[in-house]
């Protein structure tokens, strides 16, 4: 399978994706410059983390609305694999692939550290390497984390299977309802999470446990 | 030219941890009986055409696209 990373000014965990993705599949992705209204023919879409456009106005508020978003919401709407992390979760959201918001944190401090994850849904295209229930490490490092959707959006998102990971063992970092840590929209296509899974895919990591969500993505499941 | 300002509030509900930080800091500094406090945004535009309406309907949909996200904000918009 053929992915894709998207580079936009102010992002700066596209490196650590790319990584990940060439190591996990064994072929660099190519890179979507935030110009480029043409996306080449691949079959997953990863909009990494940072500080896209400086955050200004809300974070991803500025990306969500550039060209290339209306690229990848075509891509999306064809069944194109998107994966949002962190600052790509939320400028997922900002444009609509995804339903909710993300708030400040409630402790209004930016958190960097490992929490749990629960894998909610395992029979996501993004999951099918985990077990339902399994609790995976994975590092958090945001400010603007905090989950939020108003009440029945999130009993239609809970009720629809949409929470695919949600924060586990008392280690809610940011105050997301219903320890929400990642969704996907109803098509089962696009998911957005905070954590990064990207940063726990190898021994040098202290651990493989985020590898897992890459190999469903990309059809690279270990036997 | 016409003058505008755009105010962005949060939506009744939604969880401001800010504003709750502001309503504690102002507790803190002696002012009492201050309830709750909401952050919001303000946003000064100027816009060069003289027609009222047509203004409007362009700061409702700047607000509707971009200055305010719909899921969590409400926003008002006063010409000057």
């Amino acid at each position: 399978m053929k992915s894709a990373v998207v580079q936009l000014p102010g992002l700066n965990r596209d490196r650590d994706m790319i990584a990940a993705l060439t190591k996990i599949s064994g072929k660099a992705p190519v890179t979507i410059w935030q110009t480029e209204t043409e996306i080449p023919d691949v079959d997953l879409i990863v909009i990494p983390g940072g500080f896209s456009y400086g955050d200004y106005l809300r974070c991803g508020a500025i990306a969500a609305r550039m060209p290339v978003m209306q690229a990848i919401r075509e891509k999306a709407e064809k069944g194109v694999k998107v994966i949002g992390v962190c600052n790509g979760f939320q400028i997922l959201l900002e444009a609509g692939l995804l339903p909710g918001a993300l708030m400040r944190n409630a402790s209004l401090k930016f958190v960097c550290r490992e929490i749990k994850l629960e894998v909610v849904n395992a029979e996501t295209t993004f999951t099918e390497a985990y077990a339902k229930g399994q609790i995976i490490r994975c590092p958090v490092a945001h400010h603007d984390g905090n989950y939020f959707a108003d009440s029945e959006t999130i009993k239609a998102v809970e009720g629809n299977g949409q929470v695919v990971f949600r924060y586990a063992e008392g280690t809610n970092p940011n105050g997301s309802i219903n320890d929400i840590a990642g969704v996907i929209n109803a098509k089962g296509n696009v998911l957005g999470m905070m954590p990064h899974p990207e940063n726990l895919i190898e021994a040098a990591h202290g651990g493989d446990d985020g590898r897992g969500l890459f190999a469903s993505a990309l059809g690279v499941i270990a036997a | 030219m016409i003058k505008a300002r755009v105010t962005v509030t949060l939506k009744n509900g939604v969880l401001d941890p800010q504003g709750k930080a502001i309503e504690g800091a102002l507790g803190a500094l002696g002012f009492d009986g201050v309830g709750q406090v909401r952050q919001g945004k303000v946003f000064d535009l100027e816009l060069a055409t003289d027609d009222k309406a047509a203004a409007e309907a362009d700061l409702k949909a700047m607000c509707e696209k971009l200055l305010a996200n719909t899921v969590i904000e409400n926003y008002s918009i006063s010409l000057a």
